[in-house]
């Protein structure tokens, strides 16, 4: 057995081990204080700034989008309440039965579930996600009623960007889009919160006016960022509401003129550049984008007959043809060129020491004419050997005082310049030299010079305001959404255009007056029973070549079609005090006076009438009606 | 020979600090766990169920539950093997037995069962232990840690490793040989981190040394506890009123993490009060067993003082972020049955000690 003497020593052994145990422990005690005091006493500031970070967020509150409405205060562009489903996946206790019930309720498509299902799997269960967005007005009922007996779904109600006026407006208001992760990555400040963005259109160049500013609302969230508790909120700004000087009912009446065509057409207040109609066909519905178009339905839209999406009246490019002949003349009288000088017109014109003719539209021509005879019945030699006379560098130079080749500063996004040749021009782009016969072909509005109809508009506008250029816009009032102060935008005038011979306009009008009024004008079809006097011109112009890529189609009407002239018209009336100028293209619909004019005389006679009350005649109001 | 007057089953010390801590667990996980009144009802009722086993434990003298020792060592083992063939599956491992009213944890027993079987094998000869008695101790310690680490439970096996060689150490063995396994060890440590470490454990440690490497990963945890820690500063931020942990930004705040809530709220002089007691229970452990009368009181009384510090500075320097994220609860604070069971028949083995040396009066000489 142990002896007493052994296991005392044993004892001393197990006894001296405990007070080094007793050591150990203290230290470790000391070594979680020593951690604790830094933690907590010396790190304190920096841990309660990160506990801090982790639970508030700051969210942002959407803005209501500015309404847009026209010149009368018709509403364009609105924000209507569209209902859709959501369901919180924590509250559900059987989603499939929940889907198949709810699939009874309303029109659930194969799409919108797979599209949900994915969602499930990505996102917290405690979020509200979207089943369908957009129900009708029953299907929000139907799921109203029902609501109660399916915990976890609900009804909600957003604002979604609506366009009443559907296609009338498609190419000048343009359209919303849902925003993108690219657009929250480029500008993360101003988008956070917000669902739309100005894709094209008024919608676009007017965003940061339109889109108000998103409120801060400050919450406390948990570790899942699910929101705890509201803190604090700075409420939203409401966007500016537009009000634009389109007569949406001019603008109809031009729509419904292009129906079956493929043109534009552009109507302004010559006084003021106010847009009054601005029409492009054949046109799509812009409400189609707001929610985000599919790939196939958009390249559908994309690829459909006539381009739809293109908006001709700002971005079509079309050689002036005899629309140009006014502003040449204006160039040669700047030039000093005698108005009353005859010249014989027998159909053709060639330059000296040249074999090449080139031929007048009307064979046999127009005779002995002077200036005002060669605008009236549009003589095309008259204008060849005007062309010769003033040599390319001075038609560029007289014809940009008008505008041509220049942007005209409408509020629409990138608008595009047109052309006015030039040999340096020719040069850089196709490598040639300019020959001669490139000047004389500029004279009639051929060749290599471009225009848009937006152009026209404004060149006309300026005939009409005789030399004020004026800068066009859709935008005439701001108005503050929570006062309703209107602020109106005062009409921007580019310069005056002072002529060397004050009554250089006075001559181009009276020449364009008789192209309506006159027995030999171009334009005399629409006179007929015509209640105010007007100033026009036509133009008449050659489509040169079929672009290759449309060769596949073998309808020999088509292509015949696409060999047909383009038909322009520019006007604007009442002739001494002007109230509208109009330009009006319409592609291979043949000669100016056939198509595009009667087609402007109809929108002058229904805006000058109609919707101005100018030249009401009883008699003849009965007899219109 | 008895002394004459009875002595009180429980150290009243020991067991005023042992109630001060329940009712401390109490309050943290009412705010831990969202001011949830059933979470509170099942602690409390494990904390009665445990008060009553300890007092029961207590009233067993020293010597019954020496001469116990190998058979609750034999019916540990038996209870492991069972786990790794039925035992319920959670959170990737196989830990518990489903008993019915509640699940057990045997690994938990280990940690009470593999020191006493320590303590009784050496102290049936003189000690310091002999080489053999040491080898075989060695091998009582392993068995039932292998059968752990397969569940797979790494933590708890280092612990119940860890209470087995503190026994060998408070026998006695010489200095030498405990440097040279430290030197062994050290030696050995590129090995087993590279053969026996699993990738989510090195990545543990990895992130222990820079918790911000992957904060939203395997560092947030650290992070989150350490924010939770020191934003608490000197007073806390009060009782129901810590914003990491109420928000949830606290993983396990019940049970693992419980000292982040517990910190936050009540600051470094709250966990200083705490600490404090942890560091009298340990103390007062010590003491009685440096009292005992007999070796093996001493080795075990000593081994269930040092390894309850032991949790505490596992599960703390887990939480302050000192140590690798394992899953130790901390002691009488942490929600959880067994590991508050196994703590409470500790201290009633503790008082049954403290008893035992003052009803014999004399020792034999």
């Amino acid at each position: 057995m142990i002896s007493a003497n052994q296991s005392q020593l044993e004892d001393n052994l197990v006894q001296r081990r405990i007070v080094v145990a007793v050591g150990l422990v203290t230290l470790l005690a000391v070594l979680l204080v020593g951690r604790l005091a830094y933690l907590q006493i010396a790190q304190q500031q920096r841990f309660s700034m990160q506990a801090q970070d982790n639970r508030i967020h700051f969210a942002p509150v959407p803005a209501v989008r500015g309404l847009i409405r026209d010149r009368n205060g018709v509403v364009l562009a609105e924000n209507i309440r569209a209902y859709r489903v959501e369901i919180m996946p924590e509250q559900v206790e059987d989603m499939e039965f929940l889907l198949h019930e709810l699939g009874q309720l309303i029109d659930l498509s194969a799409h919108d579930v797979r599209r949900y299902r994915a969602l499930l799997a990505r996102r917290a269960t405690f979020e509200w996600q979207i089943l369908r967005a957009n129900l009708n007005e029953q299907e929000a009922a139907r799921i109203a009623l029902n609501q109660h007996r399916y915990p976890g779904v609900a009804l909600r109600a957003s604002l979604q960007r609506h366009y009443p006026q559907d296609n009338l407006t498609a190419h000048t208001i343009g359209y919303v889009g849902r925003i993108s992760a690219e657009d929250l990555e480029t500008d993360p400040h101003t988008y956070r919160g917000f669902d739309y963005i100005g894709r094209s259109g008024l919608e676009a160049h007017h965003e940061a006016l339109l889109r108000g500013k998103a409120g801060i609302g400050k919450a406390e969230i948990n570790a899942h960022g699910r929101v705890v508790r509201r803190i604090t909120q700075t409420a939203p700004q409401v966007g500016q509401n537009l009000h634009l000087s389109l007569d949406i009912e001019l603008q109809r009446k031009s729509v419904q003129a292009l129906q079956g065509y493929e043109g534009a057409i552009v109507a302004l207040e010559p006084h003021s550049g106010e847009v009054l109609a601005f029409a492009s066909a054949p046109d799509f519905d812009p409400n189609l984008f707001v929610n985000g178009i599919s790939e196939t339905e958009y390249s559908q839209l994309r690829d459909a007959p006539g381009r739809p999406l293109v908006n001709r009246a700002l971005y079509g490019r079309y050689a002036p043809g005899s629309t140009i002949k006014g502003f040449m003349l204006l160039a040669g009288l700047e030039s000093g060129i005698d108005p009353q000088a005859r010249i014989f017109c027998r159909g053709w014109y060639r330059l000296p020491k040249f074999t090449h003719r080139y031929r007048d539209w009307k064979e046999g021509g127009h005779g002995n004419v002077d200036a005002h005879d060669s605008v009236v019945q549009s003589c095309d030699v008259y204008f060849y050997q005007l062309a010769e006379q003033l040599g390319i560098d001075r038609i560029r130079r007289q014809l940009s005082r008008f505008g041509f080749g220049a942007q005209t500063g409408l509020d629409l996004p990138l608008e595009p310049s047109g052309l006015l040749p030039s040999p340096q021009w020719k040069h850089r782009t196709r490598g040639q030299a300019w020959f001669p016969g490139d000047t004389v072909v500029t004279g009639i509005g051929q060749g290599y010079m471009l225009v848009t109809p937006l152009q026209l508009a404004v060149a006309t506008a300026m005939l009409a305001n005789r030399g004020k250029r004026v800068v066009p816009r859709f935008i005439a009032e701001i108005e503050n959404p929570q006062t309703h102060v209107r602020q109106r935008i005062p009409p921007k005038i580019k310069r005056v255009e002072k002529l060397i011979n004050g009554d250089s306009y006075a001559y181009i009008i009276a020449g364009m007056r008789d192209v309506v009024h006159g027995e030999r004008g171009t334009a005399r079809g629409i006179r007929h029973r015509l209640r105010y006097q007007m100033a026009g011109k036509t133009g008449t112009t050659q489509v040169k070549s079929i672009p290759q890529n449309e060769t596949q189609e073998q309808d020999i009407a088509e292509i015949e079609k696409k060999f047909r002239d383009h038909s322009l018209f520019i006007a604007f009336a009442p002739l001494d005090d002007p109230k509208i100028a109009i330009a009006v293209v319409v592609e291979h619909a043949g000669n100016g006076s056939r198509v595009a004019a009667p087609i402007a005389r109809k929108l002058l006679d229904y805006y000058l009438i109609e919707r101005l009350g100018m030249f009401q005649e009883t008699a003849d109001l009965a007899a219109t009606k | 020979m008895r002394a004459r007057q009875t002595p009180p089953i429980v150290d009243k010390p020991l067991f005023a600090v042992l109630l001060t801590l329940c009712g401390l667990s109490l309050m943290t996980l009412y705010s831990a766990g969202g001011e949830q009144v059933d979470l509170l009802v099942r602690q409390g009722a494990r904390i009665g169920f445990a008060l009553a086993l300890l007092l029961l434990c207590a009233r067993l003298p020293i010597t019954t539950w020496m001469r116990w020792s190998p058979h609750l060592y034999a019916l540990g083992v038996l209870l492991l093997l069972v786990v790794l063939v039925a035992g319920i599956t959670g959170k990737g491992a196989q830990r518990w037995l489903d008993l019915g009213l509640f699940h057990f944890q045997p690994a938990e027993m280990m940690k009470l069962a593999v020191p006493m079987m320590v303590a009784w094998s050496l102290t049936r000869r003189s000690l310091p232990p002999r080489p053999l008695a040491l080898l075989l101790a060695l091998l009582v310690i392993l068995a039932p840690a292998a059968l752990v680490v397969v569940q797979p439970d790494l933590g708890t096996a280092i612990l119940i490793a860890v209470a087995g060689l503190l026994v060998i150490f408070l026998a006695g063995i010489h200095w030498q040989l405990i440097v040279a396994v430290c030197i062994v060890l050290s030696a050995t440590a590129p090995v087993m981190w590279s053969v026996v470490l699993q990738d989510y454990q090195r990545s543990r440690i990895v992130t222990l040394f820079d918790p911000w490497s992957d904060p939203l990963g395997t560092g947030y945890h650290t992070i989150q506890s350490i924010i939770a820690v020191g934003s608490g500063g000197l007073h806390g931020k009060g009782w129901l009123a810590g914003t990491q942990s109420r928000l949830a930004f606290i993983p396990e705040r019940s049970t693992d993490f419980i000292f982040a809530i517990y910190a936050e709220e009540f600051g470094f002089l709250g966990a200083l009060l705490l600490l404090s007691m942890y560091l009298f229970l340990g103390y007062r452990g010590l003491l009685i067993s440096f009292r005992a009368r007999t070796s093996y009181a001493r080795l075990l009384g000593g081994c269930l003082s040092i390894t309850l510090f032991c949790y505490v500075f596992v599960n703390i320097g887990m939480v302050v972020g000192i140590l690798p994220v394992v899953g130790v609860p901390l002691p009488l604070l942490s929600y959880g049955g067994s590991s508050m069971v196994a703590l409470m028949v500790g201290f009633g083995i503790l008082m049954s000690i403290h008893r035992h040396t003052n009803t014999i009066s004399v020792p034999v000489r």
